[in-house]
């Protein structure tokens, strides 16, 4: 196989990977919609959904999809519990405050699945096939290539339903004018929760099929910090833009991995974090905004 | 002593101001007035440097500042006041005062945290300048150990003016001064205003809403309707120029007597 | 009112002298700890010192100047690294590879943060957590210069060949340095530079205005936090006699975003109540929770990290949610009742 071709086939493969990763973007770039709040436990968020999908598929031998079930169920339970406990209280206080909140409750999920579930990998069930999916003479994995398909059907999905439901509505006019929307009625208290409700279901599928293609650790949230650090490159007033955002760390994962040694997958979205503000200090897409004094 | 020449600001399209000029003479109190939205705050935004206006000029002293950053202009004596006010939560009155004196110091990280002598002088001077010029002449003396969020909104407006008098600035920017007061705190703050320029012989430029102050202390006024100047003179002159009445009053010239 | 005030000047004075008594008697109780405690109370306090030197930096950086790093604990190791090689291959003295250490970590600091210190919030936050991961990276991955997991060690800091080989002896230099870090912290929070560092925290635009330099303060807020931190971690390297990568993890850089929530943001006193809190704390919970929940019959010796994280995360939220001005303000409440 020529270089190019090898080349295309690991990006090929990264971008699939990718598909998740723009699933974990969506759940983030809601919230910030929402809210202006940086969440920083989605992370742990899309981890513990994991734990969830094996304590009932497999502690509770509820089977997979039952499982699944009682996984996105917990999960927007547990969503909706950090929103009314730590993050409305939290109203009308410094970013920084909030973003600092997001990390403490990082660090208390990371905690507990350690003290729940210890540190050692886990094997949840099959749901994904493993049969590879050939793309011409290209070669994907097969859980990667479903994952993604999974991923790709739910963000279409839910981005169609942000843009015609009455809720999504109302999201993105508390997100264009909090204010404003106010003023006509919507409840913004209420569509923070319910963009916590949508963070929580994509965490939940993002974590199951980040576990299905991997294995189930308590590092598996590591990932959404990566997320987290090419969505402001991407910029976070489009949701166009973050999704790419989401597909660059796929791909960018897979073409580390074809140079370097593996180990430098975990960083490398950070050192093109700091390329890219070093040279743009705004972030790719990002407009310097004026500021009302 | 501040001279703005023919201003040009737009943003995407819409004019905020277009051929505004205007003239602090040393030692005067000078007013621009308007109606909402007639481009007041951009004018202040442009003259402290936040706007870069498409064309014209900012001189202070002489000194063309137009290419400056809003911290250099503060070094070269210009200070102001905003609007909606700017103090900061986290720090007493006095500390809130002293930060106004930035510009006046020199310690840098290292004389301030070894405590040199520099640092001990200057912070001392500063703050027996403060107590006795300020604290004591803007009558602060009671709250000057407070937060300043647990103070009176007329008190805290008295305490912007404080911040922005102590460098002893060549420019004072006031931008709208007694906006939400009530009346006996609208003529306390003429009064202290009339106090900054006849005691400190400082140049008060200030934009206004309130037609009743800003006629009773200005030395000048000059008129903006929609981002354009309209008249300029006296407080006397302004008063009978009909553009104004008509711009700024929508032809009823009983509302200029009834609140002057 | 001018004899509320002379009346009132007298208790103020009288104030300043017993304070002064306090911090007199709080300095012979230092200095005579070693002579009457027992050595791991020792160890403790020297750990303690350097948490608080730690902890003083990121609480310049991020309680006064609002500058929220997640990599403090990167930028600890760096000073770690620096003196352990200095000492290594030059075989270079403290009072040389201290001052160094910090600057190396505020250089590097420099490196991660300069970028991000043009513009607000959010891309500082990313560039430290980037930090925090390229350089644990680094002190893994850069096998030939840091012995990677393994690590390197380091002999014990001497002064005029007076080796500080015991928790005694480092004690006496943690105990100094973390003492001028914190005079130096307070004398610079106290002058025109820290009420430059609280206006670009609070309101950026005005500080312009007022003359304050913004880019250059937060410069100087982020390369002071660092030094402090490298400083520190010179000492860690001294104090354990060995550096390695497992120190200087997200979790550390947790610790003390803790103990700078948990002291209160802005304030000298808080980062040391803090750091004391914090240092303190995992020896609370191995001395009282493990023996009680053995009792029961759990193991909680096996856990601790774990534990460990969910007790800092639950301290970082509740100080956020319910007293955000953290311990010095309840210190500040209690000793106003006391005085009553």
């Amino acid at each position: 196989m020529s270089p190019l071709q090898l080349f295309i086939e690991y990006s090929v493969v990264g971008i699939a990977a990718g598909g998740v990763y723009a699933l974990i973007a969506l759940g983030i770039i809601v919230i910030f919609k929402a809210s202006h709040t940086f969440n920083f436990a989605m992370g742990e968020m899309m981890m513990l959904s994991a734990y969830f999908f094996y304590a009932a598929s497999v502690t509770f031998a509820l089977g997979p999809w039952l499982g699944l079930g009682v996984a996105l169920l917990s999960s927007v339970v547990v969503g909706l519990i950090i929103e009314r406990v730590a993050i409305r209280p939290m109203l009308g206080r410094p970013f920084i405050a909030v973003v600092m909140v997001t990390f403490g409750i990082g660090a208390i999920i990371r905690g507990i699945v350690g003290l729940v579930w210890g540190p050692n990998e886990l094997q949840i069930p099959a749901i994904l096939a493993r049969t590879p999916v050939m793309l011409g003479d290209i070669f994907v994995p097969g859980r990667t290539a479903r994952a993604f398909a999974i991923a790709v059907v739910i963000v279409v999905g839910l981005i169609l339903y942000l843009r015609y439901s009455r809720a999504g509505v109302a999201l993105r006019a508390a997100a264009a004018d909090a204010v404003t929307a106010y003023s006509m009625g919507i409840d913004v208290r209420r569509i923070v929760a319910f963009s916590w409700v949508i963070a929580a279901i994509t965490g939940c599928i993002s974590g199951v099929l980040m576990a299905s293609v991997n294995t189930l650790t308590p590092h598996l949230g590591v990932v959404a910090m990566n997320v987290l650090a090419v969505i402001i490159l991407g910029g976070l007033n489009s949701i166009g833009g973050v999704l790419v955002a989401g597909l660059i760390i796929g791909w960018l994962e897979a073409v580390t991995g074809m140079f370097l040694p593996t180990s430098f997958r975990e960083i490398t979205p950070y050192i093109l974090t700091l390329i890219v503000l070093l040279i743009r200090p705004n972030g790719l897409f990002g407009a310097r905004q004026v500021e009302r004094i | 002593m501040l001279r703005v020449e023919n201003v040009q600001l737009s943003f995407g399209g819409v004019h905020a101001l277009s051929g505004v000029s205007v003239h602090a003479k040393k030692g005067e109190i000078t007013s621009v007035i308007g109606p909402n939205g007639a481009g007041k705050t951009s004018l202040f935004n442009v003259i402290s440097g936040f706007y870069k206006p498409q064309s014209g000029t900012v001189m202070l002293d002489g000194e063309d500042v137009s290419s400056l950053k809003p911290h250099a202009r503060a070094y070269r004596g210009m200070s102001r006041t905003f609007q909606n006010i700017a103090l900061f939560h986290g720090m007493t009155v006095l500390d809130n005062i002293k930060l106004g004196a930035h510009t006046n110091l020199r310690s840098g990280v290292l004389s301030a945290g070894f405590g040199l002598s520099l640092t001990r002088r200057e912070e001392d001077e500063l703050d027996q300048r403060v107590r006795r010029d300020v604290v004591e002449a803007l009558e602060l003396d009671t709250v000057q150990n407070h937060y300043v969020e647990d103070l009176a909104y007329g008190l805290q407006k008295r305490i912007e003016l404080a911040r922005a008098l102590v460098m002893k600035p060549k420019i004072l920017l006031l931008d709208e001064p007694v906006a939400g007061m009530n009346r006996e705190e609208k003529q306390e703050m003429g009064r202290f205003v009339r106090g900054v320029r006849d005691n400190w012989n400082t140049t008060v430029l200030l934009i206004e809403h309130d037609m009743g102050m800003v006629m009773k202390i200005s030395d000048h006024v000059a008129v903006l309707s929609f981002g354009k100047p309209i008249a300029s003179g006296t407080p006397d002159e302004v008063r009978a120029n009909p553009a104004v009445i008509k711009a700024y009053l929508g032809a009823s010239d009983d509302a200029v007597t009834e609140k002057a | 009112m001018s004899a509320a005030e002379t009346t009132s000047l007298a208790p103020a004075a009288k104030g300043k002298i017993m304070q002064r008594i306090w911090l007199i008697v709080l300095l012979v109780a230092l200095l005579a700890l070693p002579q009457v405690a027992p050595g791991h109370w020792v160890y403790f306090a020297g750990l303690l010192g350097i948490n608080i030197i730690a902890t003083q930096g990121l609480n310049l950086m991020m309680g006064y100047a609002g500058l929220l790093s997640l990599g403090h604990a990167a930028f600890v190791g760096v000073g770690a690294y620096t003196a352990a090689l200095l000492q290594i291959h030059l075989g270079l003295p403290f009072w040389i590879t201290l001052p160094a250490a910090g600057i190396m970590s505020a250089l590097v600091g420099a490196v991660f943060g300069l970028p991000s210190l043009r513009i607000r919030g959010l891309y500082l936050i990313i560039a430290t957590l980037a930090a925090q991961f390229i350089l644990h990276f680094i002190f893994v991955g850069w096998q030939s210069v840091t012995n990677g997991d393994v690590g390197l060690t380091v002999a014990a800091a001497s002064i005029f060949g007076y080796p500080l080989n015991n928790e005694v002896r480092i004690y006496y230099l943690i105990l100094v340095v973390a003492i001028l870090a914190t005079i130096f912290a307070r004398n610079v929070v106290r002058s025109r530079v820290g009420r430059a560092f609280v206006a670009i925290r609070e309101r950026d635009l005005t500080a312009q205005v007022l003359g304050v330099e913004t880019i250059r303060y937060k410069f100087i807020a982020f390369a002071l936090g660092s030094f402090y931190a490298g400083v520190a971690g010179a000492l860690l390297a001294y104090f354990n006699r060995y550096v390695n990568p497992e120190q200087f993890t997200l979790l550390l850089s947790v610790f003390f975003l803790s103990a700078v929530i948990v002291g209160g943001m802005g304030s000298i006193l808080g980062a040391i109540l803090g750091a004391t809190f914090m240092t303190l704390l995992p020896e609370i919970l191995r001395e009282g929770l493990i023996p009680l929940a053995g009792m029961i019959g759990f193991d909680l010796s096996a856990v601790m990290t774990p534990l460990r994280e969910v007790v800092f995360g639950l301290l970082i939220v509740g100080f956020l949610l319910l007293e955000p001005r953290g311990l010095a303000q309840l210190w500040k409440r209690a000793k106003r009742k006391f005085s009553r």
